[in-house]
């Protein structure tokens, strides 16, 4: 048997679908709507799962406030409220989509030294939601 | 085995059914100084206890029947969930009143793992493959069968 824990947190930001990669044109047939030059903004919900053993003194796999802290102080502060494209910098090489901010999440997160962080699932919106996993080594 | 019935018959299904239950707890651990319970659990170390309407969901995975055409009838799985887990512990406090958690810091992964090593024996048909334990919306464990050993 297995146990993990999961907690939700949520941020606002704005972005734009975009890659230089390709022409504006291919860039307007890729991402539709998200390839809009202003950008646009979703309210995400952010699942962080850790997995470890349940620790016999407090019951837990990870204390639930270090890890409100370090979410906060890794990925909500840095993402609330800001155009993701230009303001986290690692957007600016790489396009944000949901996708690449659970990979960006996840390596944010995977420092955490109370427990293994399993799972970042991000949903864009109620509609769709997106999942980084990495397993145990 | 040639299956008669539909198409795709042997493949694996999941079934999940849901119930609640709201119960009082607190964190104490009397091993540790009266500071260090304050430090660890904070809020949730007020002796006076506060509560949670718990949500929780069970999963079973198997073949369905090829009479019924059900992995295990949620009938049954209501009354199975119902005397193990919702007599149990619904309107209870978990410090006090719940034998399997005596001794035992009552936190969500806690009540999971004894929630499941309570469900795992009498699921007959099937096999339990997840429960999760919501505390609230923004807070669940889980406890999944990892195929590397089995629940003790």
């Amino acid at each position: 048997m297995k146990t993990t824990l999961t907690k939700r947190y949520r941020f606002a930001a704005s972005h734009r679908l975009h890659t230089s990669k390709l022409s504006d044109e291919e860039n307007r047939h890729v991402y539709g709507k998200c390839n809009s030059p202003y950008g646009h903004g979703h309210n995400y919900e952010v699942e962080v799962t850790v997995a470890g053993p349940v620790n016999a003194a407090t019951g837990m796999i990870a204390n639930l406030g270090e890890l409100d802290m370090f979410v906060e102080q890794r990925v909500i502060e840095a993402f609330d409220l800001k155009y993701l494209n230009e303001e986290i910098v690692e957007f600016r090489r790489v396009v944000p989509t949901t996708e690449n901010i659970c990979r960006e999440i996840f390596r944010r997160l995977k420092g955490f030294p109370a427990a293994r962080v399993e799972r970042v699932r991000v949903e864009e919106t109620s509609k769709n939601s997106f999942e980084y996993e990495e397993e145990a080594v | 085995m040639e299956g008669k019935g539909l198409p795709g018959r042997n493949a694996m299904i999941r079934i999940t059914r849901k119930v609640e239950f709201s119960a009082a707890h607190f964190y104490h651990n009397p091993d540790l100084s009266p500071e260090e319970n304050r430090r660890i659990f904070g809020k949730c170390n007020n002796p006076h206890g506060h509560g949670h309407n718990y949500v929780l969901e069970v999963t079973i995975a198997g073949e369905p029947d090829p009479t019924t055409g059900m992995v295990l009838d949620l009938k049954e799985m209501k009354e199975i969930l119902q005397r193990e887990v919702v007599e149990r512990m619904d309107h209870k406090h978990l410090n006090y009143e719940v034998p399997e958690l005596a001794g035992k810091i009552p936190t969500c992964e806690i009540i999971a793992v004894v929630i499941w090593k309570l469900l795992e024996p009498k699921i007959t048909k099937g096999k339990l493959d997840r429960v999760r334990l919501y505390e609230s919306l923004d807070l669940f464990a889980d406890c999944t069968a990892d195929g590397k050993a089995s629940a003790r």
